[in-house]
């Protein structure tokens, strides 16, 4: 039952993705890539991992994508057909990306994983998320982070803002 | 003084070193330096002479000798030195002083010549050559000398060189004298090598001579002969050169080229007679043999060049070459008396010859100088316009002639009186008989020629009307009339002592001296009457043919038609030039187009050349291989790296996906490799 | 009960098809969006390794949310750069973009 939803998703969120990278139109690309997000928020959803689902949703569709497409608006060049989507190493780039996916497929298959998960995440996951972010183990990379998203903030808005 | 004699020739080398480096421009230095050093050696030269007189110094071991080591040959040292023995010293004596009347002579004779310098320069050299001769110790420093002397020569014979007869002149002389010179080295070579040794003291020990004379050479068809007869007869050759002996006489005539004081000077009294002194000098090498034919070779050359020479002088028209051909004749009795034995007569000759010859060389070019021609058909009546050329002149033709009280008279009877007595011992077939006979015909010869000379040049009328002759400056006649008091007087030292009233009073001080341990000449009163005669004789019909009635300008000489085609073959020199010029000269001139055909066109320079093409096609194929390979392969290395530079810079692009898709390629690879391996 | 290697397999897949996008668009957004693709399928890995080894510990979770945030913050620079160079240049083809090259 479980792996049947699972193939689904998958497929479901593999699909999208394909079309993402391959459709001429880069605004149903964006969309496209919204259905690719939630998907993954699916796959999240079955590996019991439920705010990371809501956060990835609430964040990549909320925000990045919401982002992309103002991007994409402020370049307005999306629907020329003389401009080619793909460049000239294409074929080359399907080749390597397709052989790469089979190594690693082989070596994902043939590690010695557990075939079932080895325990239960804990009831009180979210409580436990908020304190172990401002433990002295993790504390620095969200200090880091949150800097870095400060960083972010302001240098995209010098970069971008109108002269 | 006997120990300065080395010094003797030093002065004049000295005086030629100054000259030819130092006072060319100055011709009054010039002259005056080569005087003075002739005088320096003159003066020496007769210190030595009458100190050996008086110190009774003999030959060979007990003759004074001073030597230096020089020449280092394998173990030993080869000495060079000085010699004074009798011959040398009567040499010493009559050498410098002839030099110097010539010297003084040339002074007047030559002035006003461009090289005036040059000409004291080269006589100075040639009196060292000469007197460097006659003191030398050693055979291998007489040719030293006879070389420099032969030099000379050439020198002063094409002394006038823009005439090109006087160029071919000094010439013929060289090469004609250097065949002579061939044979003498030979004879040195392998004297050399049978006994070890050239000094004069050492090679007539007796027992080298002994030894040379008992040894036999082997010469195949020839025969063999004993060493000592072959060694004398090839050291002749180089005395038949020089003093102008049949068969290398042909170069002494043509000498004449040369200024008169160099004939009088080298072509009378020194060079000529330095082949006399050699044959003098090695003469108990001459006698170490019995009975071989050197002796026998030397008589008969002499005496037949005597009377030879004598005939052709009849039919000359040229004064100097008359006196030419007197010198090889009286050459030829100074030679044919060595062959004979006589050694005392030929040397005794030898002395007295240099003076008269020299006095009758320089008489000519008194004349030549006053009349301005050579040619006797165009003198005569010069006796009133040169009284002291003509006095002189006429001394050393009474010399020359053989009459007495003159000294030729005295020196030319001894060698005829040596003849007759040692023919009468020996019967009529022998060497001594055809010398005395040819000998005595050739006095009357020379009589008649030189009789034949007086007449055309200084009796009669002058055949040249318009010609003004003058008698010459006292620079020229002083020394004429010296040597005509020798030319006079010098026969009184050689008089026999058994000789009424003279012989008794002079007592033949030089047989005394030079003759010591040879027997006298017993006095022959025949062979002197019939000598006078023929002297006399020879006059009386030069007399009758020319001076009773003296030619007129125009008159061809009488002589011509009284011998007819003779007196052509006799003028024409027996054809003598005519006969080498087309044997020996042409096959000379034949292989040396050989040569030059060998050397120049068939192969030694086309070897070269085909050599210096072998190196060029060489330095092409070096040059082709070099561009082809060594260039291609360095070529080929940039070109491979250019090429791989085109290839690789493909793949930067600049494009960061084209980076991003190697990048992923890579980590596909390393994934595969970290599995697989 | 799926097994671990299947989520591995679909993470694997959707990072390969980010790195075709990467590789293969001209477009700038387009590119930017096919790494968002990739940045998704390292979160799936992290979180199932963290629910399949490691459930109790926090590890796993801190590690996808600093990714999440370093996506967003990238997301952010990236598309504020290529507004910026659309401002200047007029366009957003990357090929176009070439100032660097020699």
């Amino acid at each position: 039952m479980a792996q049947a939803i699972f193939i689904i998703l998958s497929l479901f969120t593999l699909g999208c993705a394909l079309v993402v990278v391959t459709n001429r139109n880069l605004f149903h690309s964006a969309l496209y890539l919204a259905f690719v997000f939630i998907g993954v928020a699916g796959l999240y959803f079955m590996l019991q991992a439920e705010f990371f689902a809501g956060i990835q949703v609430l964040i990549y569709v909320g925000a990045i994508l919401t982002l992309i497409i103002f991007a994409i608006m402020l370049s307005r060049d999306l629907m020329n057909p003389n401009v080619r989507g793909f460049n000239r190493q294409w074929w080359a780039a399907a080749i390597v990306a397709g052989l790469l996916f089979l190594a690693l497929a082989v070596v994902l298959v043939r590690a010695p994983w557990p075939a079932a998960p080895t325990g239960e995440p804990s009831p009180a996951f979210i409580a436990e998320l908020g304190q172990a972010l401002v433990s002295p183990a993790y504390v620095l990379p969200f200090e880091v982070v949150s800097i870095l998203l400060l960083a972010a903030l302001v240098g995209s808005i010098l970069i971008a803002r109108e002269r | 003084m006997l120990n300065l004699t080395w010094l003797i020739p030093v002065f004049p080398f000295l005086s030629f070193v100054l000259i030819v480096l130092f006072t060319n421009p100055n011709k009054k230095l010039s002259s005056g330096i080569a005087i003075g050093s002739v005088a320096v050696s003159w003066v020496l030269s007769w210190g030595v002479f009458f100190q050996s007189i008086a110190g009774h110094i003999g030959m060979g071991e007990e003759a004074f000798r001073l030597h230096v080591p020089w020449l280092p040959t394998g173990t030993e040292w080869f000495p060079m030195g000085v010699n004074v023995d009798p011959l040398s010293a009567i040499m010493l004596f009559m050498v410098p002083f002839v030099c110097l009347m010539i010297f003084i002579y040339s002074v007047g004779y030559m002035h006003g010549d461009p090289r005036y310098s040059r000409f004291f320069a080269y006589i100075s050299l040639f009196a060292c050559g000469m007197l460097g001769l006659v003191v030398a110790d050693n055979l291998l420093m007489l040719f030293i000398f006879w070389e420099i002397m032969g030099l000379c020569s050439y020198l002063l014979i094409g002394f006038w060189f823009e005439k090109p007869s006087a160029m071919k002149a000094g010439l013929k002389a060289f090469l004609t004298t250097r065949v002579g010179d061939a044979f003498m080295l030979a004879g040195m070579l392998l004297l050399y090598s049978q006994t070890g040794e050239l000094t004069f003291a050492h090679i007539f020990a007796p027992e080298t001579l002994e030894k040379l004379a008992h040894t036999q050479v082997n010469l195949g068809f020839l025969g063999s002969l004993p060493w000592a007869s072959l060694l004398a007869m090839l050291i002749f050759g180089g005395a038949v050169g020089k003093s102008a002996q049949f068969p290398l006489h042909v170069w002494l005539p043509d000498a004449m080229e040369g200024p008169t004081p160099v004939s009088a000077l080298i072509h009378a009294a020194t060079m000529v007679s330095a082949g006399v002194y050699l044959v003098a000098r090695c003469f108990p090498l001459f006698t170490a043999v019995e009975a071989g034919p050197q002796l026998g070779l030397v008589a008969f050359i002499g005496a037949f060049t005597a009377l030879f020479a004598s005939t052709i002088a009849v039919a000359q028209d040229d004064i100097k070459r008359v006196l030419a051909y007197s010198t090889i004749s009286q050459l030829g009795y100074m030679i044919a008396a060595l062959g004979i034995g006589a050694y005392v007569a030929a040397v005794f000759h030898l002395i007295t010859h240099a003076f008269f010859k020299a006095l009758l060389f320089l008489g000519s070019g008194s004349v030549i100088h006053g009349s301005g021609t050579q040619d006797m058909m165009e003198m005569g009546g010069l006796r009133k316009h040169m009284p002291i050329t003509f006095a002189t002149f006429l001394v050393g033709t009474f010399a020359l002639a053989g009459v007495p009280p003159f000294a030729g008279f005295w020196s030319k009877d001894e060698i005829l009186a040596d003849a007759f007595h040692q023919f009468t011992e020996l019967g009529a077939a022998s060497w001594p008989f055809f010398v005395w006979l040819f000998l005595t015909l050739a006095a009357f010869l020379t009589a008649f020629y030189m009789g034949r000379q007086i007449f055309l040049t200084f009796y009669g009328e002058s055949r040249r009307p318009h010609a003004h002759a003058h008698e010459s400056p006292k620079s020229m006649t002083y020394p004429l009339i010296v040597l005509a008091v020798f030319a006079a007087l010098l026969g009184f030292a050689g008089v026999p002592e058994e000789f009424p009233v003279l012989g008794h009073l002079l007592g033949n001080p030089f047989h005394h001296f030079v003759g010591h341990g040879f027997p006298a000449t017993p006095l022959n009163g025949l062979v002197m009457l019939i000598s006078v005669a023929m002297a006399l004789g020879g006059l009386f019909v030069a007399w009758l043919v020319y001076g009773r009635n003296p030619l007129k300008e125009g008159q061809p000489d009488p002589l011509i038609q009284a011998l007819g085609p003779v007196y052509t073959v006799l003028r024409r020199k027996y054809y003598f030039d005519e006969l080498y010029q087309a044997t020996f000269i042409r096959l000379a001139l034949w292989l040396s187009e050989v040569c030059f055909a060998f050397d120049n066109k068939w192969v030694v320079d086309p070897l070269v050349n085909l050599a210096g093409k072998a190196g060029v096609a060489l330095s092409n194929l070096g040059g082709w291989f070099d561009r082809t390979f060594v260039d291609g392969a360095v070529n080929g290395v940039a070109a491979v790296v250019g090429w791989m530079g085109g290839a690789l810079r493909q793949t930067q692009t600049g494009r960061v996906q084209n980076y991003l898709l190697a990048a992923a390629l890579a980590v596909f690879v390393l994934l595969v490799i970290s599995v697989v391996v | 009960m799926v097994p671990l290697s299947w989520y591995l397999i679909v993470a694997a897949a959707l990072f390969c098809i980010g790195l075709y996008g990467v590789l293969a668009r001209r477009n700038a957004i387009g590119i930017l969006m096919a790494v968002e693709l990739m940045l998704n399928a390292v979160n799936i890995n992290l979180l199932a390794f963290w629910r399949y080894l490691t459930p109790a510990h926090m590890t796993g979770q801190v590690f996808a949310l600093v990714v999440l945030a370093v996506a967003a913050a990238e997301a952010a620079v990236g598309l504020a750069l290529i507004v910026a160079i659309y401002r200047t240049r007029d366009t957003v083809n990357v090929e176009e973009v070439d100032l660097m090259k020699l």
